[in-house]
């Protein structure tokens, strides 16, 4: 198989795999906690649920000061690389245009040297994460092996970008190809771990806050 | 007056000064990554070269590769070497026709066993595709080349569909094209893509071959790596604005008129290796990306089927909008169906008090 072979396959067959494996694992996810609904709560509400529960969606990006002062390495560069991969894979202009072809919406992206340096910062602050979970007894203790994969999967597509944007493998094809394919491998994996907190975690903070919202307790 | 029989005597014929000569035996010297000093040595080799016999195969092809050769801008350095070589046997070139013609292509062979060049242009139907696909004098190609390259001292694929079956052999294939070096294993293939290839590179290729007597290094896909070492986006004059994110979005816009990369045009210069960017078109006037059209990738395999050429380079090539919907769909419809029988399931479980104990639930994880 020639490079050219082997970016033809990841570009073409396997993301439409890869893509057709993420929708239906992700949706029959979501469709079934939806489905599923709630506990009925007899209780009189004092007060409506929905606008708490969309005001937690926002407000749970901010950690609490609590957290913070405990863990201000997990919270500063947890942060970090959250931002930093989410701008890498949104705001990339290659991958907006990719984004653009896939669902037919686009938007503005970055220049590519910002979105560079961004990456630099994720893929450090990545090895800075896994690091820390070696050396912290606790981290290490609570770890399990699908940890270690997903931080695999999540790392992956960031290195095999960087060193495709720098052009540091070569020929092209092949570093552009081993790229798509750790994206692709990262779409299959994602809804079968815990990566699909990336729309769940939205399910679950509509649902505390609109229960406390319910309440009437501020969330 | 005699024929020359040696290259610098045809070069002086046509009135080539010696400093034109050198000059372009310098480029060449660069052009193959060899030290300046290697000038004189090439430009010695050169003058006393005898005329190479070269039998030129047309196969599944358009003549675009010919024609780049043929028709340069004036007559130079590059195109007298080619007429200088002995050409004997060329379908679109030469003057004969019929049984004079294969006489030809069957004397050259006859008279030159063992050093002469084949050149090819053009794909050919596989040795299990219907042969008369494609047939010269009522011979099929297949036959035609492996009868030819038996005395050979070695063969250039001229042009992607040579080297790597080009159009003919795009999806769905119907002719069963194939290339060259699928076929020819026993002998040296050098593969000089494009579509067509920049006519230097092939001069570049037989000024080595009469030079050294070699062939020239080659890449993973047998090409000169001198010429094919780099790629287009390394080497592209807009390479400055693909790495400041300045785009033009359409033809026609701000971004074009002032000359910004053409990524999001579909240009495929990251992917690509040639030496478009270095060595242009027409003498050096220009070249398709200076010209404000994105590169297509023609010197890469299987570039007809890689997308789009108005699409990115990182737009996937199937239909992932239709198969994303499609498998959204199923999900969703599973995922309530799963959903709806949990939820049933629990009521009835409410309905008849089941109790569950919390090693049961520990179990089901």
């Amino acid at each position: 198989m020639t490079p050219m072979d082997f970016l033809l396959l990841t570009k073409g067959p396997l993301f439409s795999l890869a893509i057709a494996i993420f929708a239906i694992g992700m949706l029959i996810r979501l469709a079934e906690i939806l489905t599923l609904g709630r506990a009925h709560n007899y209780a009189t509400p004092r007060g409506n649920g929905v606008i708490p529960g969309l005001r937690t969606v926002y407000r749970r990006f901010n950690p609490d000061p609590g957290t913070f002062k405990r863990a201000p390495f997990d919270v500063i560069v947890g942060t970090l690389w959250h931002v930093g991969f989410v701008v890498a894979l949104l705001l990339f202009i290659p991958h907006v245009e990719l984004i653009k072809s896939t669902f037919g919406i686009g938007w503005p992206a970055l220049p590519n040297p910002i979105v560079d340096a961004i990456t630099a910062i994720t893929l450090l602050a990545l090895v800075a994460a896994l690091v820390h979970r070696l050396r912290q007894p606790v981290k290490r203790f609570l770890s399990t092996p699908e940890d270690y994969l997903i931080w695999a999967v999540t790392f992956l597509p960031l290195l095999t970008g960087y060193l495709a944007y720098h052009r540091l493998i070569n020929p092209y094809p092949l570093a552009l190809g081993l790229h798509i394919l750790s994206a692709e491998i990262f779409l299959i994996v994602l809804p079968f771990t815990k990566l699909t907190h990336i729309f769940t975690a939205f399910v679950a903070r509509y649902y505390n806050g609109a229960i406390f919202g319910r309440k009437g307790i501020q969330s | 007056m005699a024929a020359p029989t040696t290259l610098g005597e045809s070069l002086r014929q046509h009135g080539v000064s010696r400093r034109g000569f050198l000059k372009f035996c310098a480029a060449t010297a660069t052009m193959m990554a060899l030290p300046p000093s290697m000038a004189p040595a090439i430009a010695k080799a050169l003058e006393q070269a005898r005329r190479p016999s070269v039998i030129w195969l047309s196969f599944q092809e358009c003549t675009g590769c010919t024609e780049s050769l043929t028709r340069s801008s004036s007559p130079n350095v590059e195109n007298l070497i080619f007429d200088v070589i002995s050409l004997d046997y060329h379908h679109t070139l030469q003057a004969a026709a019929g049984d004079a013609a294969e006489h030809a292509r069957e004397q050259a062979m006859h008279d030159n066993a063992g050093e002469y060049l084949v050149v090819v242009d053009g794909s050919l139907p596989g040795p299990n595709a219907n042969p008369g696909y494609s047939t010269i004098a009522g011979i099929s190609n297949y036959d035609m080349l492996m009868e030819t390259i038996s005395g050979a001292a070695a063969v250039v694929a001229v042009g992607s569909c040579a080297a790597f079956g080009g159009l003919p052999k795009a999806d769905p294939n119907p002719t069963g094209a194939v290339s060259v070096q699928d076929l020819v294993k026993d002998k040296p293939v050098i593969n000089v893509s494009g579509c067509p290839p920049v006519p230097m590179v092939i001069t570049g290729v037989l000024a080595q071959f009469l030079t050294f007597g070699t062939l020239p290094e080659l890449d993973e896909y047998g090409r000169p790596r001198a010429f094919f070492g780099q790629s287009i986006h390394d080497r592209c004059y807009r390479r400055p604005f693909y790495d400041k994110g300045l785009f033009a979005e359409t033809f026609d816009d701000e971004g074009a008129k002032a000359g910004w990369c053409l990524y999001r045009l579909g240009c495929k210069g990251p992917m690509t290796y040639n030496a478009c960017a270095t060595m242009k078109w027409n003498g050096g006037a220009s070249w398709p990306v200076e010209a404000g059209y994105p590169c297509l990738g023609c010197s890469e395999p299987d570039f007809w089927d890689a997308g789009g050429f108005y699409k990115a380079l990182s737009v996937p090539t199937g239909a992932p909008g239709d198969v994303l919907l499609t498998a959204g769909v199923v999900g969703a419809a599973v995922g309530v169906a799963a959903g709806l029988k949990s939820r049933s399931e629990s009521k009835q479980a409410a309905k008849y008090h089941d109790k569950v104990t919390a090693q049961e639930l520990e179990e089901k994880l």
